[in-house]
């Protein structure tokens, strides 16, 4: 298999520690993830745009929800919450407009944000809510025991699909361009560095940005569908995805065993919630109008 | 310290009791709420929604109440406080998160104006029937405060208060008010600014290496901080050390799950928030809440009237129940009646302080109006003989 390398923008001291050590809370280490599992590669990726990005730390808050993908939050070294499923959104809503001067990230699994959570996830990108948005779509609810989620594609044998999924997918990059997001992108744990690069991207734009990142979850649904460890989940990422940007995603649908489109295909700017709803307030009231100050000294 | 000048509508209004809870929200410091339209609690968020962007603060619209009772929280731990408001279906989804405020120890406050149930029921008319549901509703132990306003008057008053122990305790607070007391119009006399206590986040003065966002003070509440000050914290709803970092043992559960109540004991003894009247020669004492006491006092007079020695208690904190307070009086009274919109809810509480020492009747009612206050005095009359 092909190695897969990564540019390291800095230079390493010959005692150096892992370089994303100081992004992670190494006092909970070592993590709940099975081997093989895909979650650790997109953490180390955030961490490394964040690196990249230069961000301050302190003013970099992220969401989760409920699910494997739920615990990012609890191992990054940043204000971090920890929710209830499917609510980490609203829960970042209410955060970034206490506080926007946050950049606010959430993270968190295709259950969380598409099931249960799904009612929010288009409306905070119908709002174009300054939110960037990590999906780790590992096709189930990986940490309930592998059950049949609305990504998970036909024919896929899951714990409460044993004769096989045959209700339609969401296709979840269409989805977020129909309900408005501003960034739209998709890569799978194979494409480490425009993981990376994506979600330094996001880090920088304003509005609702969503990335989708296929991962493989070995324990529960590559096992239970005779697809391999996470190796083979690297080997069959690479052999059948496509690099399309700017591909239409009502073309990106995902099936059990074809192509994966990835890429950045979605990138406008739309005003977004803070700037209308400033716009609105101004237009109607004039100098009335008072500059919101939520998080008070009382 | 004092209330911000921006937030107080000093003056003498006539407000109804949803425009004076939302007035309350103001003055106490509320700069953020979400929330979710619905009868009969919709009016508060209205003129939240039409005050706010001239005082300097946010209303949001959610999509659902599930989203509305979360937000708020996300918006306190952003440095804001913040308020969600609802009643009936709106209030059985908040349920989850009622529990996470209370697990996170996050300060906020949910107003339920309360209407006829179960599931959609009367959605115009009063009821008193969540008052188990505000103490118990969301699923394993723990405490919240309940606040029952019985004038708009109250509303403003107790809304303040709510927040002002909301921050005490770090509790979610819930604002029980009901169809009549949130439609009712009366003299809403809002003080000066400077009148006004307000009780502060009590953020912590240590530095981040030495700060532990759950460990608690001498009075068992532990301080806050708020996203964006360089502490690095974390929240979870998993049971949690002191760190705030998940723990999956017995003991960490044990410490914490009894904190959580313990914390509140000061209000269910001495601080228990409580209206009384000649209770010191009564003989029955009608123990009533929110729009039931001001029917309750029509039918204390008319006992007393008949020479029957009646007196009141008026459950001003319902949650924590005033346990002691009961206790004290069921060794020398007779009997307790309890009048409540529902069909027995508080009177269990009455009955479990009261320990078989003085009988309790309760005076039921399904919903959708106010007690007869005949029904009321039948049960005095009843007790007395
Ligand atoms: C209200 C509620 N319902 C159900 C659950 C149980 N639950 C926990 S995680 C989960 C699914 C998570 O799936 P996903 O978001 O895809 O995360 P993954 O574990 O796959 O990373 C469910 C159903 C819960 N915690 N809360
Ligand atoms: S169950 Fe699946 S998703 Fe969860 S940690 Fe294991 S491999 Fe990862
Ligand atoms: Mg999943």
């Amino acid at each position: 298999m092909n190695q897969v390398t990564l540019e390291i923008p800095y230079e390493i001291p010959v005692d150096a520690h892992n370089p994303v050590e100081p992004f992670l809370r190494m006092d909970r280490m070592p993590h709940i993830w099975c081997p093989g599992c895909g979650i650790g590669t997109t953490v180390n990726c955030f961490t490394r745009a964040l690196l990249d990005s230069k961000a301050n730390l302190d003013k970099v808050a992220v969401v989760s929800g409920i699910g494997c993908t739920g615990r990012v939050a609890g191992y990054a070294n940043l204000d971090s919450f920890h929710t209830t499923h499917g609510r980490a959104l609203p829960f970042a809503t209410g955060l970034k407009l206490a506080n926007p001067e946050l950049q606010v990230v959430v993270y968190s699994g295709d259950g969380d944000l598409f099931a249960i959570g799904g009612n929010h996830f288009i409306h905070a990108a119908r709002r174009n809510m300054d939110l960037k948005v990590i999906c780790v779509n590992n096709l189930t609810y990986a940490m309930t025991g592998g059950q049949t989620a609305p990504t998970t594609p036909d024919h896929v044998i899951s714990a409460t699909s044993p004769y096989g999924v045959f209700e339609p997918s969401f296709n979840l990059v269409a989805l977020a361009e129909a309900a408005g997001a501003s960034y739209v992108a998709r890569w799978t744990t194979y494409h480490v560095k425009q993981l990376s690069r994506s979600m330094e991207e996001v880090l920088s734009k304003k509005g609702f940005c969503f990335i989708e990142v296929l991962s493989p979850c070995p324990t529960l649904y590559q096992r239970r569908n005779k697809m391999g460890d996470g190796l083979d989940a690297m080997k069959f990422y690479k052999q059948v995805s496509k690099i399309r940007h700017g591909a239409p995603t009502s073309e990106c649908a995902l099936t059990k065993s074809g192509e994966i489109v990835v890429g950045k295909f979605v990138d406008r700017d739309r005003p977004d919630y803070l700037e209308l709803l400033r716009g609105q307030m101004t237009e109607s009231l004039g100098d009335r109008y008072a500059e919101p100050e939520v998080s008070c000294s009382c | 310290m004092h209330a911000d000048p921006k937030g107080v509508l000093t003056g003498v209004h006539f407000l109804d009791g949803d425009h004076a809870c939302c007035e309350g929200t103001l003055a106490a410091g509320a700069r953020f709420s979400a929330g979710y339209p619905i009868t009969p609690s919709t009016e508060v968020v209205e003129r939240f929604a039409w005050r706010i962007p001239t005082v300097g603060g946010i209303f949001i619209q959610m999509e659902d109440e599930l989203a509305a009772s979360i937000a708020i929280q996300g918006a306190v731990w952003g440095g804001a406080k913040a308020f969600t408001v609802t009643s009936g279906p709106g209030f059985s989804l908040m349920m989850e998160h009622i529990g996470y405020a209370a697990m996170t120890e996050t300060p906020c406050v949910f107003v339920n104006v309360q209407r006829g149930g179960p599931s959609t029921g009367l959605p115009t008319l009063p009821a008193q029937a969540d008052m188990m549901q505000a103490r118990w509703g969301s699923h394993g132990d723990y405490a919240i405060i309940a606040l029952c306003p019985n004038s708009p008057q109250e509303c403003f008053d107790l809304t303040i208060q709510g927040f002002n122990l909301s921050e005490e305790f770090r509790v979610p607070v819930m604002m029980m008010l009901d169809e009549c007391v949130g439609h009712m119009t009366e003299k809403v006399v809002i003080p000066e600014a400077d009148q006004i206590e307000v009780t502060p986040r009590r953020y912590t003065k240590l530095p981040p290496e030495e700060f532990h966002l759950f460990e608690p003070r001498e009075d068992l509440v532990p301080d806050m901080v708020k996203a964006g000050d360089g502490y690095r914290f974390h929240v979870t709803g998993l049971t949690h050390d002191e760190r705030g970092y998940p723990s999956m043992n017995v003991e960490t559960q044990d410490v914490q799950v009894r904190r959580l109540q313990d914390k509140l004991k000061p209000l269910a003894n001495g601080r228990a928030l409580c209206e009384t009247e000649n209770l010191d020669d009564a003989e029955v004492v009608v123990v009533s809440y929110g729009i039931t006491s001001r029917v309750a006092q029509r039918a204390i007079q008319l006992a007393r009237a008949q020479g029957i020695r009646a007196g009141k208690f008026r459950l001003i904190s319902a949650w924590p129940f005033p346990e002691q307070r009961i206790s004290d009086l069921a060794g020398r009274v007779k009997a307790f009646v309890v009048p409540e919109i529902n069909l027995g809810q508080m009177v269990h509480e009455v009955a479990r302080a009261a320990a078989g020492r003085a009988a309790v009747i309760p005076v039921s009612h399904a919903g959708g109006s106010v007690h007869n206050p005949d029904a009321i005095l039948k049960a005095i009359v009843e007790a007395a003989r």
